[in-house]
């Protein structure tokens, strides 16, 4: 299974980005293999607008079915949903630690987009 | 015809009053087509209380995606600029409503599984009131395509001795989209710091399409001259003034035109009119 972490740098140390349209990396994380990759997401930090649905389909494509993150907003959300892509809340830690988190069952799911702009 | 458009930065300086006003004074012996493109916000029907004769949706171009011929390239996704198509390995997620109807999507798709379809964005309602004909566009809720709407009010133009356009506020796309191809823009402003500050964008963009500029200065009284000596130093006309006046706002908040109850405001149209050679000659 592949677990997809917006974050603000390359490294598996890195923190973990709340925002998921914009953050700078997707780190993509195999829980089979124990490997981790980086996603530059730079390309949508500089979009003027729907950053998150290219981060979601960016996600779609690498093949991840979860997404850590502060929180997704209702159009990314529509992609991931189509994708069979859960979302979980994690705070301010280290991707590293969010996947830890997540794995000891400590995320809870975001089931919907709530009142964030689209 | 004469095309004159009425655009400021800064909202609430009153160019529907103005546009309106102008309508009221200039349709005693022309014929005068007023169009609202302030479509996120027309309110000049407010001022004008036009019979409404014809209404109905005004539609514009999406995708719409054939799955069964779509292998989710994803070839569609990269060429849109706007991110309104997403693909995911099995299925393509639209969003219409940030869609700019640019086609590139139906261009690019190798399969031919994108067509386009008709989607609402917005409405317009046709009809007069007097000798004053009169168009409005009303944008949709949560719709992005302003540019298109007023594009598409501006269609709509008809005969007439004179074309009043009410544009909607600011200095960016839908700004633009209301004045382009017009004979003149009143840039109508308050001589405050937010009237000048908001105005001297306005006039930079009206300057860079070559149109030609006028302003009027509504509120006259209050604030300072600056909003005066900058007009004088960027070579924009003065086209008139309108005083400060409790009667104005009064006849406004009721939705009563001050054109028919304040004297002086009937005058500062006159005199608008006159500075912008809009006038019949007698």
């Amino acid at each position: 299974m592949k677990i997809a972490i917006s974050s603000k740098g390359a490294a598996p140390e890195s923190e973990v980005d709340p925002r998921f349209g914009r953050a700078a990396f997707l780190l993509v994380f195999d829980t089979e293999t124990g490997s981790w990759s980086a996603l530059d997401n730079a390309e949508a930090q500089e979009l003027a607008h729907a950053a998150g649905i290219r981060a979601a389909e960016a996600v779609c494509r690498s093949g991840a079915k979860t997404v850590l993150s502060g929180h997704v907003g209702p159009k990314a959300l529509a992609v991931l949903a189509t994708g069979g892509v859960q979302v979980f809340h994690c705070g301010a830690m280290s991707a590293l630690s969010a996947v830890e988190a997540f794995r000891n069952g400590r995320l809870a799911e975001q089931q919907d987009s709530g009142s964030a702009p689209a | 015809m004469m095309r004159i458009a009425v655009a400021s930065g800064k909202g609430g300086t009153g160019k529907t009053t103005v546009a309106t006003g102008l309508a009221l004074y200039l349709s005693r012996r022309q014929s005068v087509h007023v169009i609202d493109c302030d479509v996120e916000a027309p309110n000049a029907a407010l001022l004008l209380h036009p019979a409404i004769f014809l209404a109905g949706p005004v539609m514009r171009p999406v995708p719409a995606i054939d799955e069964s011929r779509c292998d989710h390239c994803g070839k569609c996704s990269d060429a849109c600029r706007f991110n309104a198509i997403a693909v995911t390995a099995s299925r393509v997620v639209l969003f219409p409503e940030i869609c700019h109807s640019c086609g590139g999507c139906t261009e690019v798709c190798p399969r031919g599984a994108i067509t386009e379809r008709p989607r609402a964005i917005g409405e317009f309602a046709d009809g007069s009131v007097g000798k004053i004909q009169f168009t409005q566009g009303s944008l949709n809720a949560g719709e992005t395509a302003t540019v298109a709407l007023i594009r598409a009010v501006r269609q709509m133009e008809r005969e007439a001795d004179v074309l009043l356009l009410d544009a909607p506020p600011g200095a960016s796309c839908p700004m633009i989209a209301a004045v382009e191809d017009t004979d003149c823009v009143v840039l109508v402003t308050e001589p405050t710091p937010f009237g000048l500050n908001d105005l001297r964008i306005a006039a930079e963009a009206v300057r860079r399409m070559d149109l030609r500029a006028g302003v009027v200065i509504n509120r006259d009284g209050i604030g300072d001259a600056r909003v005066d000596r900058f007009c004088a130093s960027a070579g924009l006309p003065v086209l008139g003034r309108i005083a400060e006046d409790r009667a104005i706002a009064e006849a406004y908040s009721r939705g009563e035109h001050p054109f028919e109850t304040v004297p002086a405001f009937r005058a500062a149209m006159a005199a608008i009119a006159q500075s912008l050679g809009a006038e019949a000659s007698a």
